[in-house]
C-alpha cells in the first residue's frame, strides 16, 4: 500500500533515524513512532491547530506535514520546549492567568505563542487575537489566553 | 442548614481564592493522558464502515476482501456483534409516553443516519484498518429519508420505525393560567414570533474515543474513557456485555473537553467493547473529525412559535408557545433525548412572574445524527423565547428593556416560590443581578453612545438576557426514571503517615478544575496547605460511587462530600489530638498542617499524629481506633434543582452592507453562590459564553433534502475563533444554596444558555432602526441580509 522512506531529523536536540511509510504525517510519526503524545490531533486537515510544532524555527502544522519532509529538520514539540526562557514564561503565565482548561489545545496554542513573541509580536490584544485564530479553544473564551500572552511580552509574568 | 462560619473564614481557607491548578503544569508540559495517548501491549486498532445514506435498507455486506487485507484481526457487521451485545432503548419512565426502539452498536437490516456504523474492521494499525474498510462492500437500497422535522409528522412522511405508526417520539402538554383569555384582555399587547434554532455540535477538540482492553483470566474489562459519568459507563457496558459490573473499570484519565457530548452510549465505542471482548486483548477507537460531525450527538434543532402578551403599563401576562424538535432517529441511551424539550417546557420565562403559561412541544424523529444533551439541555432556547418576546414587547409598548424586566422579575426577597411551570425556587437574586450588570457596562452611557452611532450610520444594539439554570439535579432528573445514573457523589479523604491528604472523589474533570476545588475545600476545611493534597477522579476501581461531571452538578454536590468528608476527618484527627495532648477537642483546631491552639499555636504536627497512629498504635489508648480516613456522600434533598440565575448583556454592531455581526463587549452577572475559585470560575463563564455565541452567530451543521451532512469538517463549520470574540467581563453575586453547607450552585452551563438570548435582543435592537428583526440562529450574514430586504 505504501512506499517507505528512511528520514533523519532532529527531534527536541536528539537525532532521530527512521523509517516511515511515505503516507505518514508528521504528527502521527512523533507520537505513535516516537511516543511524543503531547502533540495533539484535532482535526487533521489543518483547521483547529492541536498539533502545532515549530519545524526550523517555523511555526507548522504537524497533521500538514508529511513525516518525510522533515527529514534533516529540527522539529521541536512540546516535550523539547526550554526550561527557561520565553516558553517557560509563557507556561508560568497561562497557569497564572488559568489560559487552559482540558489541555488538548494547549501545547499548539503555545506553540503558536512562542512563534508570536520571538517573532517580536508586540502586546497588542487584537493582534494576538489575529495570531492565535489558527488555534481553535473550546473550553476558555480565549481572554485569559490573550492576558497570559499580554502578559510575557510585557514581562509583568510571574 | 448552616455551616459553621469558621470553615469559610478562617485564616488558612482556600474556598474563594483564586488558586492556580495544580494540574496546568503537567498540560502545559504536554504531559496530559488522553485517550488516544495509551498505548498498550498487543493493542490493535479500528475503524467503521458507516452508512453513506441517510435512510437505507442494507442488502448484503461482503467482508471477504476485508478480511484478507493486511494487518486485518477481525471484521464484524451488525448481526455479528448482535450476538454479544444486548440491544439499548433510551427511554426513562419519568418521560411518560417517551418512544424509541432498540439499538444495537452496528446497524442491523437499516441505517438510519449518514454516519451510523456498519461494519467494523480491526487491524494492527488505524491506516490498515482504513484500508480494510475500503474493501468492504455494503450493498445498500436507499429508501426515502425522514429529514425535516416539520414534515416529520406528515402522513406521507418515510416513518422510520414502521413498529411506531409514525415519526412522533414524544410530546407534552403544560398549562397554567388561563392563557387565552389573558391574551383578550383589553390593554394587553401580545407579540408572536417564529423561532429557528439550528442544529449544532460539542466540537470538542479531542475527538471521542476509547481503548478497551479485557483480560479473559479476570474477566475483567478495562476502559479508558473520555468522559464524564464513569460510574454510569460501567453499568451500561456490564448490562449490555454481559459482563458482572464489578469486573468493569472505566478510568477517565485527562479528557479533552465534553460539554455533554462524551456523557452518552455510542455505538462505535460500545462495538469496540465487544471486540475487545472477544479478541481478548486491547482495541483502540478514536473518532477521526468526520466521524465526530456525523456521530456525536448533535444539539438544539427547535422551531418554536410563540407569543407573549404585555400590558400597556409592562406587566407580563402569559407565554403561549408550541416547540418542535427534532432527535435523530432514535432517542440517546441512557439520557434520552426528551430532555431538553422537557426542559424548554419548564424553564422558559422562570425568571419572571406569570400567572398563565401554556407550552405544547414535540419530539420528532428524523433521519439525521442523533440529537442529546448538549452543554446548558433546552436553556438557550427557553431563554431566547421569553427573552426574546420580551425585549420584543418592550420595543412594542416603547419601553425600555431593563425596565421591563424590573417590572416583572421575581423579587429578589420573594423566595421561595414557584414558576409558573411549578418548578421550586430560592436563593436567588434576579433584580441584584440586573441592577449590578447596568452598573458595569454603563447601560445609560452606551445606550447614549448607541443613539450618537446611529446618526453616523452605525448600528449597534444592546441586549440583555435574565435568566436561570438548572444545577445540583437530585434523583429527579434521571435516577427516578430508572436511568443508571448516580444523582450523589461521594468524597474520600485520608490523611497520611506524613502529614498529607489523600482525596478522591466521584466527581470528574474534563479541564473546568474539578480537581482544583476538590483539593481547596480539602486543604480548607482540614487545615493543610493546598500543595499537600493529591486529589484522585476518574476512576471506577479506587473512587467512591457517584454520578460525575454534567448539568452544572460537580461544584455543589461533590464539593459538598468532600467539605462533609474534611470536615468528619478533621473531627476524627482532633479526637485522636485531643488524647495525645489531654486536652479537650474544643480548644484545638487544625492549621497549616499542624493540630493548633484555637490561637494557632502548634501543638502537634499532623505527620507526627499520623505516624504515632500508625506505627506507634501502642501509645495509644487500647479503645481509641483512629481510621484516619472518612468518606462522606451528599445528595441534594428537598428540591429537584438548586437553580441558579445571571443577568447577561451583549453590545453588537451590525454591519448593514454585509450582514456581519461584531461582538463588541459581553458582559455577565452570575449568581452562583458560593464562589469556590474566581479565576476558575470567570474563565469557565467566559468559556461557556463563546459557545453560546458560537451558537447564535455561527455553528450549524447543515443538512440537504435527503439527509447528507453538508459540512462536516473543521473548515466548513464554524467555530468561534479569538479574533471574533469579545473581551468578556464576568462579575458575582453570592447567594449561598441553603441545601448545602458549602452552598456552591453550578455555573458551567450558564454562559452557554444565555448568550444565545443576548446576542439575539442586541443584534434585533441595532436592527430596529430599520423595521428589520430575525429569529433564526446562527444570525449568519446572509439571514441578517434578508431580514433586512423582508424590512425594505
Amino acid at each position: 500500500m505504501s512506499r517507505s522512506i528512511d528520514i533523519s531529523l532532529r527531534v527536541n536536540g536528539e537525532d532521530v533515524r527512521a523509517t516511515v511509510p511515505s503516507r505518514l504525517n508528521l504528527v502521527d510519526f512523533l507520537r505513535e513512532e516516537l511516543s511524543l503524545t503531547g502533540s495533539h490531533v484535532g482535526c487533521e486537515h489543518g483547521v483547529c491547530g492541536a498539533c502545532t510544532l515549530t519545524v526550523d524555527g517555523d511555526t507548522v502544522r504537524g497533521c500538514l506535514m508529511l513525516a518525510a519532509q522533515a527529514d534533516g529538520k529540527d522539529v521541536i514539540t512540546i516535550e523539547g520546549l526550554a526550561e527557561n526562557g520565553q516558553s517557560a514564561q509563557l507556561q508560568a503565565a497561562f497557569t497564572k492567568h488559568n489560559a487552559l482548561q482540558c489541555g488538548f489545545c494547549t501545547p499548539g496554542m503555545l506553540a503558536s505563542a512562542i512563534g508570536y513573541v520571538n517573532a517580536g509580536g508586540i502586546a497588542d490584544r487584537e493582534a494576538i487575537r489575529q495570531h492565535i485564530s489558527g488555534n481553535y479553544c473550546r473550553c476558555t473564551g480565549y481572554q485569559s489566553i490573550v492576558n497570559a500572552i499580554c502578559d510575557v511580552i510585557e514581562e509583568k509574568s510571574v | 442548614m448552616t455551616g459553621p462560619a469558621h470553615i469559610f473564614d478562617k485564616p488558612n481557607r482556600y474556598i474563594g481564592k483564586p488558586e492556580p491548578r495544580a494540574d496546568a503544569a503537567r498540560l502545559l508540559q504536554g504531559r496530559g493522558s488522553y485517550v488516544d495517548d495509551q498505548k498498550l501491549p498487543r493493542m490493535v486498532h479500528a475503524a467503521f464502515v458507516r452508512s453513506p445514506h441517510a435512510h437505507a435498507k442494507i442488502l448484503s455486506i461482503d467482508t471477504e476482501d476485508a478480511r484478507a487485507a493486511k494487518g486485518v484481526i477481525a471484521v464484524y457487521s451488525g448481526e455479528d456483534l448482535a450476538a454479544h451485545v444486548t440491544p439499548y432503548v433510551g427511554t426513562l419512565t419519568h418521560l411518560a409516553g417517551l418512544r424509541s426502539m432498540p439499538q444495537h452498536p452496528l446497524a442491523m437490516e437499516v441505517a438510519r443516519w449518514q454516519g451510523e456504523p456498519v461494519v467494523m474492521v480491526v487491524a494492527t494499525s488505524r491506516a490498515l484498518a482504513e484500508d480494510a474498510c475500503e474493501l468492504v462492500y455494503v450493498d445498500f437500497d436507499e429508501l426515502p429519508a425522514a429529514v425535516d422535522s416539520e414534515t416529520a409528522l406528515d402522513l406521507e412522511a418515510p416513518v422510520i420505525h414502521p413498529e411506531l405508526g409514525n415519526n412522533l417520539a414524544w410530546e407534552r402538554d403544560m398549562v397554567a393560567g388561563d392563557i387565552d383569555a389573558a391574551f383578550a384582555t383589553p390593554g394587553v399587547h401580545v407579540v408572536e414570533r417564529e423561532f429557528r434554532f439550528g442544529r449544532h455540535t460539542g466540537v470538542t477538540l479531542e475527538s471521542r474515543g476509547t481503548v478497551c482492553d479485557y483480560d479473559p483470566s479476570e474477566n475483567q474489562l478495562t476502559v479508558y474513557y473520555s468522559g464524564q459519568a464513569p460510574h454510569m459507563m460501567q453499568v451500561i457496558f456490564s448490562k449490555h456485555l454481559d459482563l458482572p459490573e464489578e469486573n468493569i473499570r472505566v478510568i477517565s484519565n485527562d479528557v479533552g473537553g465534553s460539554f455533554g457530548i462524551k456523557i452518552h452510549t455510542y455505538g462505535d465505542e460500545i462495538a469496540t467493547a465487544a471486540a475487545a471482548k472477544l479478541l481478548k486483548r486491547p482495541v483502540k477507537f478514536i473518532a477521526d473529525r468526520f466521524e465526530s460531525f456525523v456521530t456525536d450527538i448533535h444539539a438544539r434543532d427547535h422551531i418554536v412559535k410563540a407569543k407573549m402578551g404585555v400590558t400597556e403599563a409592562g406587566t407580563i401576562v402569559g407565554i403561549d408557545f408550541d416547540d418542535l424538535t427534532g432527535i435523530g432517529p432514535f432517542s440517546m441511551y441512557p439520557r434520552t433525548s426528551a430532555i431538553e424539550c422537557n426542559q424548554v417546557l419548564n424553564l422558559t420565562g422562570a425568571p419572571y412572574v406569570m400567572e398563565n403559561y401554556r407550552a405544547k412541544g414535540r419530539v420528532v424523529f428524523q433521519n439525521k445524527t442523533l440529537m442529546c444533551q448538549y452543554r446548558a439541555v433546552g436553556h438557550p432556547i427557553a431563554m431566547a423565547i421569553a427573552d426574546g418576546l420580551l425585549e420584543d414587547a418592550a420595543r412594542k409598548i416603547g419601553m425600555d428593556p431593563v425596565a421591563l424586566r424590573e417590572i416583572n422579575l421575581m423579587a429578589d426577597d420573594s423566595y421561595p416560590r414557584s414558576s409558573a411551570t411549578g418548578m421550586k425556587l430560592d436563593d436567588l437574586s434576579h433584580k441584584r443581578a440586573l441592577r449590578k450588570l447596568t452598573e458595569l457596562m454603563d447601560y445609560d452611557a452606551l445606550r447614549d453612545e448607541r443613539t450618537e452611532a446611529r446618526k453616523n450610520g452605525i448600528y449597534r444594539g444592546i441586549g440583555f438576557v435574565s435568566m436561570v439554570e438548572v444545577t445540583n439535579p437530585s434523583p429527579m432528573f434521571y435516577g427516578i426514571g430508572g436511568a443508571p445514573i448516580a444523582s450523589q457523589d461521594g468524597a474520600t479523604v485520608r490523611l497520611d503517615a506524613g502529614g498529607a491528604l489523600h482525596v478522591s472523589s466521584s466527581i470528574t474533570e474534563q479541564g473546568q478544575g474539578t480537581n482544583a476545588i476538590l483539593a481547596q475545600i480539602a486543604a480548607g476545611v482540614f487545615g493543610v496547605d493546598l500543595n499537600r493534597v493529591k486529589v484522585t477522579t476518574g476512576d471506577t476501581a479506587t473512587t467512591p460511587y457517584g454520578g460525575g461531571t454534567w448539568a452544572s452538578r460537580g461544584a455543589g454536590i461533590g464539593g459538598e462530600a468532600m467539605l462533609q468528608a474534611a470536615q468528619a476527618l478533621k473531627d476524627q484527627v482532633l479526637e485522636v489530638a485531643g488524647v495525645m495532648l489531654q486536652t479537650g477537642v474544643e480548644t484545638l483546631d487544625i492549621q497549616g498542617g499542624a493540630v493548633t491552639d484555637l490561637n494557632g499555636t502548634i501543638r502537634l504536627p499532623l505527620a507526627d499524629l499520623a505516624r504515632t497512629v500508625y506505627y506507634r498504635g501502642n501509645e495509644l489508648p487500647n479503645d481509641l481506633n483512629p481510621e484516619l480516613v472518612a468518606t462522606r456522600h451528599y445528595r441534594v434533598t428537598d428540591f429537584p434543582f438548586v437553580f441558579t440565575n445571571g443577568a447577561m448583556a451583549a453590545h453588537v454592531e451590525v454591519d448593514i452592507e454585509t450582514g456581519f455581526v461584531k461582538v463588541l463587549h459581553f458582559w455577565a452577572v452570575e449568581d452562583c453562590g458560593r464562589v469556590i475559585n474566581p479565576l476558575l470560575v470567570d474563565e469557565q463563564i467566559r468559556g461557556g459564553v463563546v459557545q453560546g455565541i458560537g451558537g447564535a452567530l455561527y455553528e450549524e451543521c447543515h443538512y440537504s433534502p435527503d439527509g447528507q451532512f453538508l459540512n462536516a469538517t473543521m473548515a466548513d463549520y464554524m467555530v468561534p475563533m479569538a479574533s471574533e470574540m469579545p473581551d468578556i467581563t464576568i462579575a458575582h453575586i453570592e447567594t449561598p444554596t441553603k441545601t448545602s453547607v458549602l452552598g456552591a450552585k453550578g455555573a458551567g452551563e450558564a454562559g452557554t444558555g444565555g448568550a444565545p438570548a443576548a446576542i439575539l435582543n442586541a443584534v434585533n435592537d441595532a436592527l430596529s432602526p430599520m423595521g428589520a428583526s430575525i429569529w433564526q440562529m446562527p444570525m449568519t450574514p446572509e439571514r441578517i441580509l434578508t431580514a433586512l430586504d423582508q424590512a425594505d
